[in-house]
């Protein structure tokens, strides 16, 4: 395995070092790092952060392979910084097996771009109503350890209790997609004065914060520790603050779509800013921006959700939900967050790493940067700023709703277990296999 | 005027000389030959996703009387849950030349969209889309209030004149309506005062942002004096669980918001009553109110033809000197010079 060094590197953004990352783990650090032999990656000012890890994303594989493939999407996760990605389980077949799961996984092990840990679903074909098969899933090949019907909500309030429960068997935990059904009955973007003026059916913000506060009291009721997707209002911020304070074992989750976008987007009727849950109002992306700012919100997910061109390209009522994120997401953060001040290097290294690696139980990701650790690594240049090209990204789809638009920050390497997946902004092909 | 999507696309002296130019259309109506040689060449689709005969039937009655040659499309009942069969359409009626594309859809926004993703390079014209918008009707509408309450019914020339001091009340259900969308935008262009009148769980969230005040008492509203009263149709499935749950029952309704003989005795003389139609007699509108004098109703139509001719001229004709097109000799075209040609490239995509 090749050995790298990496000269003059901030990690965290601190002080510039040298990092030597050798055998898949980080070998030395500092006047220790020189050593011949190494193939030397000139990291000048460029931040270190441990490799991203997204809790977060739809690969589409089994199924919807006309939209993304394990294989193109861990090459989008690899390019966007990522060195892990929980893969969600609305797939077709459902991952609602050990079988599924243990396949999926498989594919992202043989795709080798990023370890690929399958979400499992929490009720049978997300259908909201019996169990899946849970435990198998927490067994498997693929130690499940998230489970989420997300795309739907658990909605009963029976099933949701049983699930909370019954993962902690295996300390698993259950990632919510919040959305009161009959609330959001033919919702087509976020209730209010937009929707008003476009004719556009309501999803109102009531239908998330509902579902979020009834989670979070059951998950203190019985014990168990929640996680909720894609906090998108003010209210359900609020909600989670109030639950954190009262000690209720909930994280949360922001996307860079809602930490960066608003419902004024959808005015052009353009289905690329077709979301679920939808874009809200600049008050409401102000909300979420502060609530990871002050911890509220534990981690930032990317909700990557490929979609085919003609489900896409076509009137606004007849689009389909979601938006491409993982080769995004990074630089989103970078410009809302940290260019902005509000958020550290340090504390992106948390909410896109640590803490997602913490809820997912995975134990070689989201780890410090010292000698001796795993060598899942991201290299990124602050400095640098692009225009988003979909067509040039390596997600099978381009329904980014950044399109056009330039962002600062470039991922500039991405290391695997010390293997570098990504050099100079591109993939590395044929040494993983 | 490249397009019309939206009522709020035109400014007031847009606005105006659409009114203006109708009126020049509906004296040519009067005449034995009806027919201008204005669009003669032009080919206006009527593209149809939702049925609506008497919209359709209007627009296509526009096109003939200016001459245009007419392709009715009535895409109802093909599969259109997926929108590519928009784009394919749209593709399609492009390779056949199509100057003007009149399109109902009930997805908001399929007309938009339609404009701007660069499958057709005609004019478009939304005659209805979804809840969002229906901007010809907001033309009639405001073209037969300018007659009524501006012009003396005919007997006074209204010409270059708006709605100002106008006061219009808009009844019924404006959540899922189009015209009230449009029509709210276009009376206040016109400056008008709207007040709209619903069961609260009509009325949208966000409502709070237009241009219009909203009363919950229809009584109270009608004792103020209204000079217009609009009455918008009422699905009666929207009563139903399954519907929405929006009222408790017809008569329920009736009773709040349905104009009767006694509501109409309430407005001052010169007030006219308006529905876009079709009407649900007895449900929204009692056939006392529907047949009195004061329903401009059955007019509201022959009104239509004329702004539709006004919107196809004014679009494909109107204040375009590039294409070298014989414009014929249509009243219409004289002394038109138009200066303010507004594009519809104002929504950018950030
Ligand atoms: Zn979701």
């Amino acid at each position: 395995m090749t050995t790298y060094l990496l000269t003059g590197a901030r990690p965290l953004g601190g002080d510039p070092t040298d990092v030597l990352v050798a055998d898949g783990v980080v070998a030395a650090l500092g006047a220790d790092a020189r050593r011949a032999g190494a193939q030397v990656v000139e990291a000048d000012g460029l931040v270190l952060l441990p490799g991203l890890v997204d809790l977060h994303t739809h690969l589409r594989e089994p199924g919807r392979e006309d939209a993304e493939t394990v294989e193109s999407g861990t090459r989008a996760a690899a390019l966007g910084g990522f060195t892990a990605v929980h893969a969600m389980a609305n797939t077709t077949p459902t991952q609602d097996t050990a079988g599924v799961v243990e396949q999926v996984w498989r594919l992202g092990r043989d795709a080798g771009w990023c370890d690929v840990h399958p979400v499992g679903a929490v009720t049978v074909g997300l259908e909201g109503e019996r169990l899946a098969e849970l435990s198998a899933m927490a067994r498997s090949a693929a130690a499940v350890r998230v489970f989420s019907d997300d795309g739907k909500c658990v909605h009963d309030p029976v099933v949701m209790r049983r699930a909370l429960e019954y993962v902690k068997a295996f300390d698993g935990v259950v990632a919510q997609h919040a959305q009161e059904p009959r609330l959001t009955e033919g919702a087509q973007m976020h209730e209010g004065v937009v929707s008003a003026e476009l004719g556009l059916t309501g999803w109102p913000a009531v239908a998330e914060e509902a579902v979020v506060a009834r989670d979070v009291l059951l998950a203190e009721h019985v014990g168990s520790r929640l996680h909720v997707l894609h906090l998108s209002t003010a209210g359900s911020v609020d909600i989670v603050r109030w639950a954190k304070a009262r000690g209720i074992a909930v994280t949360a989750e922001a996307t860079p779509h809602h930490l960066a976008l608003t419902d004024d987007l959808v005015r052009g009727y353009d289905p690329r800013f077709k979301v679920n849950p939808p874009l809200r109002t600049a008050e409401d992306v102000e909300a979420v921006r502060q609530g990871l700012a002050d911890g509220t919100i534990d981690v930032v997910g990317t909700d990557h959700a490929p979609h085919p061109r003609e489900d896409k390209d076509c009137e606004w009522g007849a689009a389909a939900f979601g938006m491409t994120g993982l080769e995004t997401a990074l630089s989103v953060v970078q410009e809302v967050m940290v260019d902005t001040g509000r958020l550290t290097w340090a504390d992106v290294a948390r909410v896109m790493s640590t803490a997602p690696a913490h809820i997912g139980r995975l134990t070689g990701q989201g780890r410090p940067i010292a000698v001796g650790e795993p060598a899942n690594l991201t290299l990124v240049d602050p400095a640098a700023r692009r225009v988003v090209v979909p067509e040039e990204q390596a997600t099978a789809s381009v329904n980014s709703p950044f399109a056009g638009r330039e962002l600062p920050g470039r991922v500039v390497a991405t290391f695997l277990r010390g293997r570098a997946t990504v050099l100079d902004g591109a993939l590395v092909e044929g040494t993983h296999r | 005027m490249r397009h019309l999507l939206s009522a709020a696309d035109l400014d007031l002296g847009e606005a105006v000389l659409v009114l203006d130019t109708a009126a020049q259309m509906a004296a040519t109506q009067a005449r034995e030959i009806k027919k201008l040689p204005t669009l003669r060449g032009r080919t206006v689709v009527n593209l149809f996703f939702e049925d609506s005969t008497r919209t359709r039937i209007s627009f296509e009655t526009a096109a003939k009387r200016l001459s245009a040659d007419v392709i009715n499309f009535s895409a109802k009942g093909s599969s259109v849950s997926k929108g590519e069969s928009l784009k394919d359409t749209a593709l399609t009626l492009q390779a056949m030349g199509a100057d003007a594309v009149v399109i109902r859809h009930q997805a908001s926004g399929a007309p938009h969209t339609l404009a701007h993703a660069g499958w057709t390079h005609g004019a478009v014209v939304n005659a209805g889309d979804g809840m969002h918008q229906h901007p010809t009707q907001a033309l009639l509408d405001a073209y037969t209030l300018r007659r009524h309450l501006v012009g003396d019914g005919g007997r006074a020339d209204a010409t270059g004149r708006d709605l100002a001091g106008v006061h219009v009340a808009i009844v019924g259900d404006v959540l899922h309506s189009r015209v009230a969308r449009s029509n709210v935008q276009l009376l206040r262009t016109l400056g008008a005062r709207v007040t709209l009148v619903a069961p609260p769980t009509l009325v949208p969230v966000g409502v709070h942002a237009w241009p219009a005040e909203v009363s919950y008492d229809l009584d109270d509203v009608l004792a103020t004096g209204p000079d217009a009263v609009m009455m918008l149709r009422v699905q009666r499935e929207r009563m139903s669980s399954a519907g929405g749950g929006f009222f408790p029952s017809p008569l329920e309704y009736t009773r709040g918001y349905g104009l009767d003989a006694r509501r109409l005795a309430l407005l001052p003389d010169h007030a006219v009553v308006l529905h876009p139609g079709p009407m649900n007699r007895g449900l929204e509108i009692s056939a006392d109110a529907a047949d009195s004098p004061r329903a401009v109703i059955v007019e509201q139509v022959a009104n239509g033809v004329a702004v539709r001719m006004a919107v196809l001229y004014l679009l494909l004709a109107g204040g375009d000197t590039t294409r070298g097109r014989d414009e014929g000799t249509s009243r219409a075209g004289d002394g038109q010079e138009r200066t303010d040609v507004r594009t519809d490239e104002t929504r950018v995509h950030a």
